[in-house]
Order: C-alpha cells, then sequence, then structure tokens
C-alpha cells in the first residue's frame, strides 16, 4: 500500500493520469458548452464513439493523423447538428433526443466498420500521435515529461478547455451563450437569434466531444474497438455536474478522475489475484455517480437548461 | 418558412398514425446505409420480411424477443409517464438475471410451483432495488436519474462478469464465463414446441394489461400521470410527489428485472455476459413508439423484435453487418419523436403575409 | 396620488407640436378565433408619455410584441423616426430590427438572466459577437453617465437575481437606454412595485421625455395613467376606442371606456365576525430570500370576514401562502386551525382540515394542464371519495364536475376535456369550484384574480363575498389594492417578511397603505385623512 501511494508523487503516475484524462477533457469541455447554452447533451456517448470510428477510419484510409482529427470533429458537429434540430428548433425532450443519437450514432459507427472492413477479424492498427519532444518544455524537470511529453491531442484538449474558459468568461459571444442558458428570453430581447446561438454551442460542443473519442484511436488504443468508448461519454456529464459548469472546475475534475483511474491501474497491479479485476474496474463509474451526487447539492445548474425556447411561448 | 402551430386535441387515429409512420419512415430510412453497403434493396427487405414473418419458426422468433422488449418497454413507459427517466432497464435485466441464477441455480431445492414464482421474484426484487437508489437520489438532493442509471448499467455488467467468472462459475463450462445452470424446475415452460418461444410472454402480455388497467383506473395510477404531467400542482393537490417517484422507479425497475430473470429461466437457462443485445436500451425506443401506452407496448416491442428478427436474416441474404438493425431502432425513434411533434402542432406556413388566413 | 405637485406639472397639453417618434397605421392580428388586435392607429411624438389604457385581454401586450418584433401583424405598417427624423417602415417580426431602429421594450415579465451582472444583461448584444474581448470598463463609464443623467442608480455589479424587482426594472430601463433608445415601451411597469417605487419610476420616466424620449406604458390603472402620462389611448377588446389629453380627461369617462360599460362596485355588507377560525402567534418560515421567508407573524381570522394581506410582490407573501396551503412548514410559532394547534403541515392535511385553497399560479400549481377538467376538479380529494379500494370512480367525477360546471358557469367543451384548453378565467373557476367545494372554514386565496378580465374578477369576488356570508374566514393575499379595498374586513401589509396587525379598512387608506409596503410604520394624522378623501374619490361614480 505505501508502495501505492508513493507512486502519487511519480511524475510518471501524473503523466498517465494525464493521459487518461484526455478524451474526458475533451468529453467534459463539450458538455460545458453546451449545458452553459441550455442544452443537455446525452448524445456524448455516440458522439464520442463516432468520433473515435470515423477519426480512425480516416486515418487508416489515408488521411493523416490530423485529417483524422479534422473527420471526427465535423462527424461530431454533424451529430451535434442533428441533436440541435431535434432540441433546440423542435424543442423535442433533451434526455429522448440525446438517447437517440448516442444509440444513431454508435449504431451507425459500428455499422460503418463493419462496412468499410467486412473481413477483418481484428481491427487494423494504424500509426498514432507520438509523445511530443519540443525544444526546451519537453526537457523541463517535472513540468516536461507531464505536460510536453503527451501527444499533441492532449495539449489540443487542455488548450481547448483553457480557452472555452476564457471564451465563456471574456468575449461578447461567450456572455451571450452564458445568458442562453440562463433566459433565452434575456437574449431574444437584446436581438440576439436564441435558436442560432445554441445551435453554434451545440455544434461546437459535440465536435469537441468527438475529439475526445478520437483521442482513443488516434493516441491511446490505435485501432477501433466496439464499446471501446466505455461510458466515458456519460463519465464527462457527471463530471459536468461535479465541475458547477465551470471549465477550469471541469479539467480539475477530469485531471483528477484520471488520476483516481491511473491509481486504480496500478492499485490493480499491487494487488492483482486478492480482488477480482472488475471491482476496479467499477469504481470509475462508482466515482462518477458519487461525483454526480456531490455536485447536484450546488444549485449552480443553468437556469434554462433543458428548457426549450419557442418564441412567442414564454 | 414553415412554423409549428399548437393543436388542441390530438385526434385517437392521429395517435395511431404517427408510431406507424414514424416505423415505415425508419425502415425506408434503412434503404441508404443499405445502399451504401451495396445490398441489393429489394431482396434486402424481402429477406428481411421473409425472416421475421414468413415461417411459424419466424414468428415464434419474434414473440420470443418481442417478450423482453415488452418488460422492458413497459418500463421505460411506466417511469417516463411520471417523467422519470430510468435508462437503467439493461442493468436492471442484468440484476434481474443476476437474482434469479442466485435463487434458482441450487441454492433452494424446491418444486418448480414454487421456485419459478420465487426466481422471477427475485429477479423483479433486484431490479427494483437497483432503480430506487437513482430514484431517491432524484427525489433527494435532484441529481439527474438518467446519468446515474446509465453508469450503474457499467457497474452491474462488470458485477455480472465478476460473478460468473468467480462465484457463479460454472464449473461445467470449460472454461467460458457463464453461471451455472437454473435448476429444472427453475425454468419456464415452453409454449411451442422446438421454438424458443415460453411462458415468459404470457407473463409480460398479463404486466401490460395490468400496467394499462393501472395507470386508467386506479388512484396510483392518477397520482403517476399527475406527477409526471405537473409536479408542483400534484404536490399542492396533495399527492405525494417522492413517494411516487420512488414507487414508480421501483415498479420500473422490478418490470426491467422480471425480463432479466424471464430471459435466464425462459431461453437460456444460465446467465452469461451476452444475455441482452441490449434489450434494456431498445426498451425506450418500444416505449416511445408506443406512447407511453402500455398496451401500445405490445405492439411496439412486437415491431422492434421483428426488426431484430429480421435483420438477422437479411444480413446473411444480401451480407450486410447485422448492426443495420441497431441502426433501424435508433431511426424509428428519431423518427417517432419528431413525427410525434405532428400531434401536437400542426405545420403552416408563414413568413409571407397570410392573405385571407 | 392625483393631486402631487409633480404630475401638476408634467400635464402640460399646450406645447408646441412635437415630432412624431412612432407610428402604427392598422395593425391587426389574429389569434385562431380571437381577433386580438384589430385595426390599431397610434402616433407617440418624442418628449411624450402616452398611456395605453386597457383592462386585460384588450390586446396591450399584443400590440407591444408586435411592435417589438416577437409577433408579426396579420396587417398594418409601423413606421419610425429615423436618424433624421423621416418616418421608415420598420421590418415585421424581428426583435432586431426594432432595437436598431432605437426601441426599447420593459417586458412586464423581466427579460433578465439572474446569474449575470447588471453589467453583463445590458452589455449583452450591444458588441459584435465576434470581438475577442469585452470591452468593460467603457461599458461601465458610458452606464455611469447614463444614471446620472436619467436620475436612476443601482448596483451594476451583483448578479440581477439579488435585485430587487424595482432595482431590476432600473437595468431593464438601462438597457434601452444604453442602446440610445428613441421609443421606450414598458408594460405594467407599476405591476410589481410599491406606490412610493412607482412615483420614482414615473418621475425618471418625465426625465426622459423631457431630454426627447418618446416613451409610451401600459396599464389598466386609472390612477397611474392620470398620474404619469400626457395623453392616454384607451383599448377595448382589440380596438382603440378613444385618445385624449389626460388632463382633460374625465376618470369615470376613461373606466367606463376601458369597461366597456359601467363598472358597478361590489357591494360589501357590514357583518359581524364569529368566533376564531385560524390564529398565527409568533409563526415564522425560514426560507433563503424574502420571497419565501415570513419573520414572527401574528394573525387572526374570524368567520365571516376578509382579511386582506396587501404588499408588494416578493415581500413573504407567498411564504405565508404555502404555509397555510400545507406546502411550508413553520420554524417557529403556533398555527391554531378552529381553535386546535396544527402540528402537521403538508398539503393532505390541509385538505382534511378543511381549507379552501386557491394557489397564486395557476397553471403551475393550480391543475395539471393535460389532466381533464374532471380530474382536476376531483384531484384533492382522489384518496376520498372518488376512489373505491384504491380504483377511481369515474362517474363519481363526472358529476362533481358537470354541477361545478354548472354552478360556475364554467365554459368548456366537457368534464373530459384537458384543462389547458380553457381560458384563464374558467381555469381559476374550476380552482374555485374545487376550493370552495364543502364549504370550507378557512379559504386561502393567493391572487385569485390575476391577469382576469372584468368580468371573471367579478365574479370571483362574488364567490369570496358569498363564502363570507355563509360564514367562512378568508385570507385574501393580493399585490392589487383595489382588490383588497374592495373585499376586506381588516387589511394587513407585508413588506419584507414581516406581517403588520390587520386594521380595519375603514380606517386605511391607499397613502397609508403604501407607506406600510414601503416598509415604514404608517403615521397617523394628516396623511390618513387626505387619504380617505382619496378612498372616496377612488370609487367610479
Amino acid at each position: 500500500m505505501q508502495a501505492s501511494l508513493d507512486l502519487l508523487m511519480t511524475v510518471a503516475f501524473w503523466a498517465a493520469a494525464l493521459r487518461i484524462a484526455t478524451p474526458l477533457i475533451f468529453g467534459v469541455a463539450g458538455a460545458v458548452l453546451c449545458e452553459r447554452a441550455g442544452v443537455l447533451n446525452l448524445g456524448i456517448e455516440g458522439i464520442m464513439t463516432a468520433g473515435a470510428m470515423t477519426g480512425w477510419l480516416a486515418v487508416h484510409l489515408g488521411a493523416g493523423l490530423w485529417g483524422g482529427v479534422l473527420v471526427a470533429a465535423l462527424t461530431g458537429a454533424g451529430l451535434g447538428l442533428l441533436l440541435a434540430v431535434l432540441t433546440v428548433k423542435l424543442g423535442l425532450s433533451q434526455h429522448v433526443s440525446g438517447l437517440a443519437v448516442t444509440l444513431l450514432a454508435t449504431s451507425a459507427s459500428y455499422f460503418g466498420y463493419r462496412l468499410a472492413l467486412p473481413a477483418a477479424a481484428s481491427p487494423p492498427r494504424i500509426e498514432p500521435f507520438r509523445p511530443l519532444d519540443l525544444p526546451v518544455l519537453s526537457d523541463l524537470p517535472v513540468i516536461g515529461p507531464i505536460l510536453f511529453q503527451q501527444t499533441a491531442l492532449t495539449l489540443l484538449a487542455i488548450a481547448a478547455i483553457l480557452a472555452l474558459g476564457l471564451f465563456l468568461g471574456r468575449t461578447p459571444l461567450g456572455l451571450a451563450v452564458r445568458a442562453v442558458g440562463e433566459n433565452p428570453a434575456a437574449v431574444e430581447a437584446q436581438g440576439i437569434d436564441v435558436h442560432a446561438l445554441r445551435l453554434g454551442a451545440v455544434v461546437a460542443g459535440s465536435a469537441l466531444m468527438a475529439l475526445g473519442g478520437a483521442f482513443l484511436t488516434l493516441s491511446a488504443f490505435n485501432a477501433f474497438f466496439f464499446e471501446m468508448v466505455a461510458g466515458r461519454g456519460w463519465i464527462c456529464i457527471a463530471l459536468t455536474v461535479f465541475a458547477g459548469w465551470r471549465p477550469m472546475k471541469a479539467l480539475l475534475g477530469a485531471v483528477l478522475f484520471g488520476a483516481f483511474d491511473a491509481f486504480q491501474v496500478r492499485l490493480q497491479q499491487a494487488l492483482g489475484g486478492l480482488v477480482p479485476g472488475q471491482v476496479f474496474l467499477m469504481l470509475p463509474y462508482l466515482l462518477s455517480i458519487a461525483a454526480l451526487l456531490v455536485g447536484a447539492r450546488h444549485a449552480s445548474a443553468p437556469k434554462a437548461l433543458m428548457r426549450p425556447y419557442i418564441r412567442g411561448e414564454r | 418558412m414553415i412554423r409549428l402551430e399548437p393543436r388542441g386535441t390530438p385526434s385517437r387515429s392521429l395517435a395511431l398514425a404517427v408510431p406507424a409512420c414514424a416505423a415505415l419512415a425508419a425502415l425506408g430510412l434503412a434503404a441508404v446505409p443499405l445502399m451504401l453497403a451495396g445490398a441489393p434493396l429489394g431482396r434486402a427487405y424481402a429477406a428481411m420480411a421473409e425472416g421475421a414473418l414468413g415461417s411459424r419458426f419466424a414468428l415464434s422468433e419474434v414473440l420470443t424477443r418481442a417478450t423482453p422488449l415488452i418488460l422492458t418497454g413497459l418500463s421505460a413507459a411506466i417511469a417516463f409517464r411520471a417523467r422519470l427517466f430510468n435508462i437503467g432497464a439493461e442493468g436492471q435485466l442484468y440484476g434481474g438475471a443476476l437474482a434469479a441464477i442466485a435463487v434458482g441455480a441450487g441454492a433452494f431445492d424446491w418444486p418448480a410451483p414454487l421456485l419459478l414464482p420465487l426466481v422471477l421474484f427475485a429477479g423483479a426484487l433486484a431490479g427494483a432495488a437497483m432503480m430506487i437508489g437513482p430514484a431517491l437520489a432524484r427525489v433527494t438532493i435532484g441529481a439527474d436519474e438518467v446519468v446515474t442509471t446509465l453508469l450503474l448499467n457499467f457497474v452491474v455488467l462488470l458485477l455480472v462478469q465478476m460473478m460468473i467468472e468467480g462465484p457463479m462459475k460454472d464449473p461445467m463450462s470449460m472454461g467460458w464465463p457463464q453461471s451455472e445452470p437454473l435448476l429444472e424446475a427453475a425454468t419456464l415452460p415452453r409454449l411451442m414446441e422446438k421454438t424458443r418461444l415460453h411462458a415468459g410472454l404470457l407473463i409480460a402480455l398479463a404486466a401490460a394489461v395490468l400496467l394499462h388497467g393501472l395507470m386508467a383506473r386506479t388512484v396510483a395510477g392518477f397520482a403517476i400521470r399527475a406527477v409526471g404531467e405537473s409536479p408542483p400542482a400534484a404536490r399542492f393537490a396533495g399527492l405525494p410527489v417522492g413517494g411516487t417517484l420512488v414507487a414508480v422507479g421501483a415498479l420500473s425497475g422490478a418490470l426491467a428485472g422480471l425480463a432479466g430473470a424471464g430471459e435466464v429461466a425462459g431461453v437460456k437457462g444460465f446467465l452469461a455476459a451476452d444475455l441482452s443485445p441490449g434489450y434494456g436500451y431498445a426498451g425506450i425506443v418500444v416505449a416511445m413508439l408506443a406512447g407511453l401506452s402500455p398496451l401500445g407496448t405490445v405492439a411496439a416491442a412486437l415491431f422492434v423484435a421483428a426488426v431484430f428478427v429480421g435483420a438477422d436474416s437479411m444480413s446473411r441474404a444480401v451480407n450486410v453487418s447485422s448492426y443495420i438493425a441497431n441502426l433501424i431502432v435508433a431511426l424509428s425513434l428519431i423518427a417517432v419523436l419528431v413525427a410525434g411533434l405532428l400531434t401536437r402542432y400542426r405545420l403552416r406556413r408563414v413568413g409571407r403575409p397570410a392573405a385571407g388566413a | 396620488m392625483a393631486g402631487t405637485a409633480a404630475i401638476d406639472g408634467a400635464v402640460d397639453g399646450t406645447r408646441a407640436p412635437r415630432p412624431v417618434a412612432l407610428e402604427l397605421r392598422g395593425i391587426t392580428k389574429r389569434f385562431g378565433p380571437l381577433l386580438a388586435n384589430d385595426g390599431i392607429d397610434l402616433t407617440l411624438h418624442r418628449g411624450e408619455i402616452l398611456a395605453i389604457l386597457g383592462e386585460n385581454g384588450a390586446g396591450k401586450t399584443t400590440l407591444m410584441n408586435i411592435l417589438f418584433g416577437h409577433y408579426t401583424a396579420d396587417a398594418g405598417t409601423v413606421r419610425v423616426a429615423d436618424a433624421a427624423g423621416r418616418l421608415v417602415p420598420l421590418p415585421a417580426g424581428r426583435p432586431r430590427a426594432a432595437l436598431a431602429a432605437g426601441i426599447g421594450m420593459v417586458h412586464q415579465h423581466f427579460t433578465l438572466a439572474e446569474a449575470l451582472t447588471g453589467l453583463d444583461n445590458i452589455t449583452l448584444g450591444t458588441e459584435p459577437l465576434w470581438r475577442l474581448r469585452r470591452r468593460i470598463a467603457e461599458a461601465r463609464d458610458r452606464l455611469a453617465a447614463l444614471m446620472a443623467r436619467a436620475g436612476l442608480t443601482v448596483d451594476l455589479a451583483v448578479p440581477v437575481g439579488t435585485l430587487t424587482v424595482g432595482e431590476r426594472q432600473r437595468v431593464e430601463i438601462l438597457k434601452a437606454l444604453y442602446r440610445d433608445a428613441q421609443v421606450l415601451i414598458l408594460d405594467e411597469p407599476t405591476a410589481v412595485l410599491t406606490p412610493a417605487e412607482s412615483e420614482g419610476l414615473f418621475s425618471v420616466l418625465r426625465a426622459l421625455a423631457a431630454q426627447g424620449l418618446a416613451i409610451a406604458f401600459i396599464s389598466h390603472k386609472l390612477g397611474e395613467v392620470a398620474a404619469g402620462s400626457d395623453r392616454v389611448a384607451v383599448l377595448r377588446a382589440g380596438r382603440k376606442v378613444a385618445e385624449r389629453a389626460t388632463a382633460g380627461a374625465d376618470r369615470a369617462d376613461l373606466a367606463a371606456l376601458m369597461v366597456g360599460r359601467a363598472v358597478a362596485p361590489v357591494r360589501r355588507t357590514a357583518r359581524p365576525p364569529g368566533p376564531e377560525v385560524l390564529a398565527l402567534e409568533g409563526v415564522a418560515v425560514a426560507g433563503p430570500d424574502l420571497r419565501s421567508r415570513l419573520d414572527r407573524a401574528d394573525l387572526v381570522v374570524r368567520a365571516g370576514e376578509i382579511v386582506g394581506v396587501a404588499g408588494v410582490a416578493g415581500n413573504g407573501q407567498a411564504a405565508l401562502a404555502r404555509l397555510l396551503f400545507g406546502l411550508a412548514r413553520p420554524r417557529a410559532g403556533t398555527v391554531r386551525l378552529q381553535g386546535r394547534v396544527v402540528t402537521r403541515f403538508d398539503p393532505t392535511e390541509a385538505i382534511r382540515a378543511g381549507i379552501g385553497r386557491i394557489p397564486e399560479d395557476r397553471h403551475r400549481e393550480g391543475a395539471v394542464g393535460a389532466m381533464s377538467v374532471a380530474e382536476n376538479v376531483a384531484i384533492e380529494e382522489i384518496r376520498g371519495p372518488f376512489q373505491r379500494l384504491g380504483f377511481l370512480r369515474r362517474r363519481a367525477m363526472a358529476a362533481r364536475a358537470r354541477g361545478a360546471i354548472e354552478a360556475y358557469g364554467i365554459r368548456c367543451p366537457g368534464p373530459d376535456a384537458p384543462i389547458r384548453l380553457l381560458s384563464g378565467g374558467n381555469m381559476q373557476k374550476v380552482i374555485i369550484a374545487r376550493a370552495l367545494d364543502g364549504a370550507p372554514a378557512l379559504i386561502v386565496a393567493a391572487q385569485p384574480t390575476r391577469g382576469l378580465d372584468v368580468g371573471a374578477v367579478a365574479e370571483i369576488h362574488r364567490r369570496l363575498l358569498e363564502a363570507r356570508g355563509r360564514g367562512a374566514g378568508i385570507v385574501l393575499i393580493s399585490e392589487d389594492l383595489d382588490e383588497v379595498f374592495a373585499l376586506s374586513d381588516r387589511i394587513a401589509v407585508m413588506a419584507r417578511a414581516r406581517l403588520s396587525a390587520a386594521l380595519p379598512a375603514e380606517t386605511l387608506d391607499r397613502t397609508r397603505l403604501g407607506l406600510m409596503m414601503a416598509g415604514q410604520a404608517a403615521e397617523h394624522g394628516e396623511a390618513q385623512e387626505r387619504g380617505q378623501d382619496h378612498a372616496r374619490a377612488r370609487q367610479p361614480a
């Protein structure tokens, strides 16, 4: 046990934590953006799956790694558009619409995978993103290995969520997004199109979520497997509540979550055989539920979350 | 531009036509992935119809698949009526199956008339127990039950894996992770020779009829409708909002747990991690297609089951992935959501001055 | 209120003709079978204040929503003066166009995001959205100057949700001024204000008009129309029925124009009160804000009397109502109902104790919209006479509903129709039928006539007086002072979560009540005497 605790102090451990946290950072950034605009995006699990599949497929077909990232983002944006039409334009239940998008995106990804590779018994691997080797930065003590020897996608995730924080806090458009999640009528009264604003937030947020999926195939596992997202989308939704809808706290939450997961993996290795492996695998989900329960006690949810806005029906 | 205008009361025929049209639209939309796969459309649809409806065996398979779908559909329908979004039917189904094995694989050596009800009851109880927590968390601190139930699905699946690889593992399974089999006395009787159709179907149909009666005729159903439509008004009128939600959660979980126990006791005889091909999630689609009506759930479950069974045949006949079935089911959910708008709103053209309107 | 000096100065019909700022011609809008606006013409000049007078449902709010682009008119034109003073048509159905043309609107229900600061709310949408950084310092300076010019102050650095209603309204006005509005429209601006705050609002409006703004406000209160406007246009049933200078207008005349017939005031016959029905002794309710808090209240209600509870919205009336409805439990103190100390506080208990309850928000709490009229009539007793062994007695429910429909003249397709299809007045009649069924000893009515037309209001007042006549004790919580004065035997005031002593209605007047509502102790003497004159003058002839 002592050995496990010592682990928490090592550079390798925190590097692993950040790596594990990367898809969650993308996902939670997307979820925060959607929810601050008033839309609960339960399409996240499917969108991550679709991003993982299309990003990987694009690279497999020769589009290059960044081509794959772009394809994944576009896939996410497209699915986000579908969700936004259902929930924003048509004002349908965000719960059910989100699940519908997840079911559709997941089954379409699996179908598409089989379509592209009818015969493959095991998925072909791709050449993934390599760890960065930046001059000076990567050689910094402690910070270097933790932050700058990651793959480019990890840095992109951190940059994205930091940018989201600045966007929401400092820019006129970010103010409008925050306002539309609180009271759409206030936004409309100031001459801003509520539907366009929410639609944009959901599309952009979904693109971020898809990048979280793409990290799994382009950086972590080098191939696409069924069920590889494994509830990370739902974990992001729980983290969003835990973080009180704030990007910085969401980043912190995702990294803590990654640290817990990395710790759990090492604990599993240390205690191998004594406790069934599934017990450890359950912990992230149980932790997410706990995080949700803790977060749900604050009343800082955007007030218009899950409330469709139909003009004239105020 | 087209704009939505609220309608007064939706007509009954429209309420029936909408899900039918949505189902047809989803089947039609499936042509797109089929064409992408290069499958001949005519042959594909023919194979699907033949596979689902073309023989006594095909029909028995549809009914067998519909059995758990009716129950998970009812589970979602009753919960959604109270606006309790139980998305955990998949996990509750596995929880019910696990409980069924726990009591039915030798723990009690009772005769069939006692053991079978015990097995089914244990399944229902396990499902109910799994949903009470999320319902309480929602009622007391407002934790979104969608997320908690979704996450619990993963936990339960891991628990099932742990049990069937560990304490409950069948020593005769030659290393396959599956549980010990149920005792003979704990299995549901077959309804048709040489098919998998079992008495679970009768239980599911009875549940649908009972729930219909509950919703339409009883004070409890009245409370569920009132709480679902308007919690503040229900509370003002003295109806127990939290209590109703927790009770509905328990009932919803019990139905899903019963589906799991039924699959174990009627189809497989043992528990493995592939017990359900997503019956829990498909139950949501069933409930939505049924317009959350318990009797409609039966029809919707038959449709979804036919899609699954038919798509299996189609996938063999024209060599496309059987994931086409999941795709059709997902499309029909989106279609019914959109079509549902038409019962509440009518489309009207706007933008031009409405002369003489 | 008509007699204060400041108002006399503002009513000035002799100024030179002013340039037109806004012109409406033939505005017509239909909602299904309802003709909400029927060929309305209006002209608004720079530097004047126009009152648009009409009762609920006269089409005032529809007209304003068309003007601001929330609705599109079926026919008619809106023209606005541009920078050079030329009238140019306003594109229909676009709030953005209305804003760009210099029309600012203060809605009755404020359009503010409560978690954001006043500054955020005001600057929202005023900068190019794609700018990388908000120019906050600039905005702050401009707003300081605007506040000084208009003579209003409000803290713009705190979340709007923490401001009082009056302060929020100032944020709304600043929002319009910040966009250089040339035309300012206010929808029922005084509905949520104390009389003193209303005075303050009108002096701000007069200052703004003097600076050249064209101002229109919507109201159904004759007093403030007389106090705050230069000109008045009367709407009735979607048509403009009259327009005249406020200075020369006769109140009774305006009232008759607004309602379409002479209004007979409700007659309240004197009646000796009976035994105590309800007593609150030092009752306190805990709550996070003023709205839901009640501080040590004492109150006695006797059989056969109506006790009015007046006050500005959000001063704890909701807490009092929720306590009596069984929805909140007291933190301290005793509640006695017909002599017995109440120990359990929940709605079921309140229903069982025979309290007739009329909630403030009939759509949210009063009725389940998707359920039928019969189900809504029966809902409070669904676990009593309307069930047998847990099964619903549908026939008994329908019979009760038919009885209520007949007795209360509820217009609806039938007992099985979803209640959401009913008009506000008819829905309220269903709720009242349910509340008054079984001759309750205590009736608690919160804002029972809010948003209803004159006919429905009169009917509901008649029912409450009838209940008083047969010996019910009634707590009437209302923000409408006319209603409070018309019905109450005694009146108490809620201010800052405190309930004043209930004083006989005859000894009170609007001025004194206004002071109490503003949270100041009432002064006796001169103010009271003057107020009694007004109380008499208030009664339409």
